[in-house]
């Protein structure tokens, strides 16, 4: 079966979702786009877009319009090429509104999972439970007689583990986007242990394709991306717990959120970062990954007190953020939840003593946003990490020690071989998490 | 033609802020007030400096395409809008691609000389920013003839003098046009920098002249320009009195506080035919000799040339089309820094298309209240000096592919 013909029919699983409606749009596109090429006019390509709930789906639809309309937009050069033979197409306009509804025809939002029975390839991203990962899965591979291959997305779950588990023969593969998938460069590929090589070399050709970054990491839970990431986070909420000895609950969780973000220069604080993924997420990725680690306790009370009180963080469906650890208006964090009060504490309200108490940020120091983009980006990060080293505040302090933490995290999944190389951790927090550096550096030596 | 049989006078210019991408008030996110703000504020203070609405007999105003950026024509209605004394009087609305305000000016003058009028009240605007660029490349493209639209490129005037550009550069090297057009960039971010209104009066990049040798992205846009090679989309308004000795007296404003038109000169090529050399701007050449033959002056005596840089590699086109430079030349005219604001003849004074802004409908007056400014002692940071032997002033407003020409020679009043 050639790459062109595996994508004839394909389905995606949980394709209302956060990731499942980023990977539905790129293939969509990238189905489309096969489509369009004049050696392929006689073929039908259909991807069914599997979810529970018809509203989802009939959101999702909305989504896919916008945001192709988006990708159109950028493309309209080329797209003016490939519709070149259309006369009744003139205007860029026309050109666009053709492009949305050739991929939009594509797609089938169905609510039955007998629709996936003729695909040859499923994409899962469904939630993060493995017994029904494997129930769907092993439902549809029975029925479906064309021996379809599985790209699970799942973030934790072990695949050789959903292999076995739903008898797939090795027809399953590890191909885990970044949130947002349409914006997020990585993906994590994971092989199990019987993995067909055929399913690896077409993995890596729609990568190619869709113009992602691949990173290989080996089958153990939570792989390099969350491996990273909890254990960050646990981190994090460690130093909380540490803090609350000389300081109130929020002032603790503000200090820790800035430590990790202006400080460490990284896109977002790591309270921030766990309200983005969902407390429950982060819950529940713990929960799968805890059984399968002999050495430590990926387990927060923290968290499970949070979530019984309701405090969840995630996203709302248009995309803004949920107030979880922090309370947000207009994106921007102003509040931390104080447990005991059950209520958002204005971070105005002591802010300036705890800013004050932490110490001023190194002279040298840029924002994430200046230091991206930048060109001399080392060498800078280089200058002002130094600088933080000679400091002695409280910040600087703070902050050495998580930079350190995150070092031997990330040390220790090369040593445990979840990671191939040092380089391929940094990768993956560079892309995946949009890290300005990676973690394993001499910054903080 | 001969000499003009009856005075004309220009005065009471007024620019509004070209907005747009560079401006910090800019939020394309956010909602912007419509062409009623702009047409509005720009008519509202040109009346404001001759006296108010009752002294103006004709109005006239120039736009590009607001049936299509705004869903909306039958424009010389506004009039009445900016001032209720407008209402019943006569208001003509002109179209001539980017050469719109351009031809609101020969109406105006028209107006003049054929003694219909003595004080002519001309407004031009564009408000584009209504649509994405992608959008508003379609909307533009009006400006060439539909029939060559399926065939063009997305991005179909940038096309058209990219196609241009790499004609030039084969003709005549590559390697100087490009350092020239990066040059021309530079010395209009430049100008804008010392004008208020300009559109890059926030532009505070440092190395102007690395960033316009950028290469182009033909993938994504053309192949021989860069978005910095390109004018803006511009939301904005400019307003003229045109006025006749009468008519000065009628407003009160003395003869020195304007500029007199000594020359101008409308002309059109034919939409439907390729240009007769692709590396020249004949269109260009022809209205500006007309205009100076009219004016009775040679390029020598002229102080100061607005000219319609759409593209960088417009300009250097035109500074060849004037006369400044042989063809093939004009790089070298400009990198000897004969263009910049303190050269031998000063180019675009407050930036230009490209620092100043370009909304579409607007830019032949903005041209005049420029020029306006700068004889009469009026453009503030942006004033250049202007020699007592070479007194005169030259506008070239340019409507699509060379093919709408409106050329105005000027002397103070």
């Amino acid at each position: 079966m050639t790459y062109t013909e595996r994508l004839e029919n394909v389905s995606v699983l949980g394709a209302a979702g956060k990731m499942g409606s980023g990977i539905l749009l790129l293939t969509a596109i990238e189905m489309a786009d096969l489509s369009l090429k004049p050696e392929n006019k006689d073929r039908l390509f259909v991807l069914n877009a599997v979810d529970i709930s018809h509203k989802a789906l009939g959101e999702l639809m909305q989504f896919l319009k916008t945001q192709v309309r988006k990708i159109a937009e950028k493309k309209t050069v080329q797209l003016r090429k490939i519709y070149q033979e259309r006369e009744d197409l003139i205007e860029n306009e026309e050109i666009i509104d053709q492009y949305i509804f050739d991929v939009l025809n594509i797609v089938r939002p169905v609510t039955v999972l007998e629709a996936t029975y003729e695909s040859t390839l499923i994409f899962e991203a469904i939630i993060e439970n493995p017994a029904l990962k494997v129930k769907i899965l092993t439902q549809i591979d029975r029925n479906n007689k064309k021996s379809p291959w599985f790209f699970t997305n799942t973030s934790s779950i072990p695949i050789h583990q959903l292999d076995e588990s739903a008898e797939l023969g090795g027809r399953i593969i590890g191909y885990h986007f970044y949130n947002p998938p349409a914006v997020q460069k990585l993906v994590e590929l994971i092989q199990a242990k019987n993995t067909l090589p055929e399913i690896v070399e077409f993995a890596n050709a729609l990568a190619k394709n869709l113009r992602k970054k691949i990173v290989p990491s080996n089958d153990f839970a939570g792989f390099i991306g969350n491996g990273h990431f909890m254990r960050d986070a646990l981190y994090g909420i460690s130093e909380v717990q540490r803090l609350v000895n000389e300081m109130s609950f929020v002032e603790a969780v503000y200090t820790v959120n800035r430590i990790s973000q202006d400080f460490l220069i990284r896109p977002m604080g790591i309270f921030q970062l766990i309200d983005y993924v969902g407390l429950d997420v982060c819950q529940y990725i713990m929960s799968v990954m805890n059984p399968h680690v002999q050495d430590e306790d990926l387990h927060s009370d923290l968290l499970d007190s949070f979530i019984k009180m309701g405090v969840k963080g995630g996203q709302y469906a248009d995309g803004s953020q949920k107030d979880g650890f922090l309370k947000y208006e207009k994106g921007r964090p102003v509040g931390i939840y104080d447990a005991d009060k059950k209520s958002y504490i204005p971070i105005t309200e002591f802010q300036a003593n705890i800013d004050e108490k932490l110490g001023p940020l190194p002279k040298s120091a840029l924002s994430w946003k200046a230091i991206i983009g930048s060109s001399e980006k080392e060498e800078q990060l280089k200058v002002i990490f130094t600088e933080l080293k000679t400091m002695k505040t409280v910040g600087s302090e703070l902050a050495i020690r998580y930079g350190i933490r995150s070092k031997q995290i990330a040390e220790k999944l090369v040593s445990d071989n979840v990671a191939k190389t040092g380089e391929d951790v940094n990768t993956v927090l560079l892309t995946g998490f949009y890290h300005a550096y990676g973690p394993i550096n001499a910054y903080f030596d | 033609m001969k000499k003009l049989r009856r005075k004309v006078y220009m005065v009471a210019g007024y620019n509004t802020i070209s907005m747009g991408t560079g401006r910090k008030e800019f939020n394309p996110k956010k909602p912007r007030p419509g062409l009623e703000h702009y047409i509005k504020e720009a008519g509202q203070a040109t009346l404001k400096k001759i006296g108010g609405a009752q002294n103006v007999d004709d109005c006239v105003i120039g736009n590009f395409m607001a049936s299509r950026f705004n869903k909306q024509a039958n424009l010389g209605a506004f009039f009445p809008m900016i001032d209720e004394g407008l209402r019943y009087k006569p208001g003509i609305a002109v179209e001539g691609a980017c050469a719109s305000g351009g031809l609101a000016l020969m109406a105006g003058i028209k107006s003049i000389l054929a003694e219909t009028a003595d004080v002519v009240l001309a407004v031009g605007f564009e408000v584009q920013n209504t649509v994405k660029a992608i959008y508003g490349a379609d909307i533009l493209a009006g400006a060439g003839w539909f029939m060559e639209r399926k065939s063009g490129h997305a991005y179909f005037f940038p096309g058209k003098f990219s196609d241009r550009a790499g004609a030039y550069f084969e003709k005549y090297g590559r390697e100087r046009t490009r350092k020239a057009m990066a040059r021309w960039y530079r010395n209009a971010v430049e100008n804008a920098r010392l004008c208020p209104t300009a559109q890059e009066y926030n532009n505070t990049v440092k190395d102007l002249e690395a960033q316009g040798m950028m290469e182009p992205t033909p993938n994504s846009f053309v192949d021989h320009l860069n978005v910095f090679d390109c004018s803006k989309v511009s939301d904005g308004a400019s307003a003229i009195a045109i006025v006749s000795e009468e008519g000065l007296k009628k407003i009160g404003i003395p003869s020195n506080e304007t500029v007199e038109i000594m020359g101008f000169t409308h002309i059109q090529d034919d939409i439907t035919k390729q240009p007769p050399e692709i590396t020249a701007l004949k269109t260009t050449n022809l209205a500006v000799k007309y205009a100076l033959e009219i004016a009775g002056i040679s390029i020598n005596e002229l102080a100061t040339v607005e000219t319609h840089d759409c593209f960088t590699i417009a300009g250097v086109m035109a500074t060849e089309a004037i006369g400044f430079a042989k063809p093939g030349e004009g790089p070298d005219f400009i990198l000897a820094g004969n263009t910049a604001r303190d050269g031998k003849i000063p180019f675009n004074t407050t930036g230009g298309l490209i620092g100043w802004g370009h909304p579409t409908g607007a830019t032949g007056v903005h041209q005049a209240v420029t020029v306006w400014e700068q004889l009469t002692g009026n453009a503030g940071a942006a004033q250049i000096q202007i020699p007592k032997d070479r007194s005169y002033a030259l506008s070239v407003n340019m409507g699509g592919d060379d093919k709408t020409l409106v050329s105005i020679v000027y002397h103070r009043g």
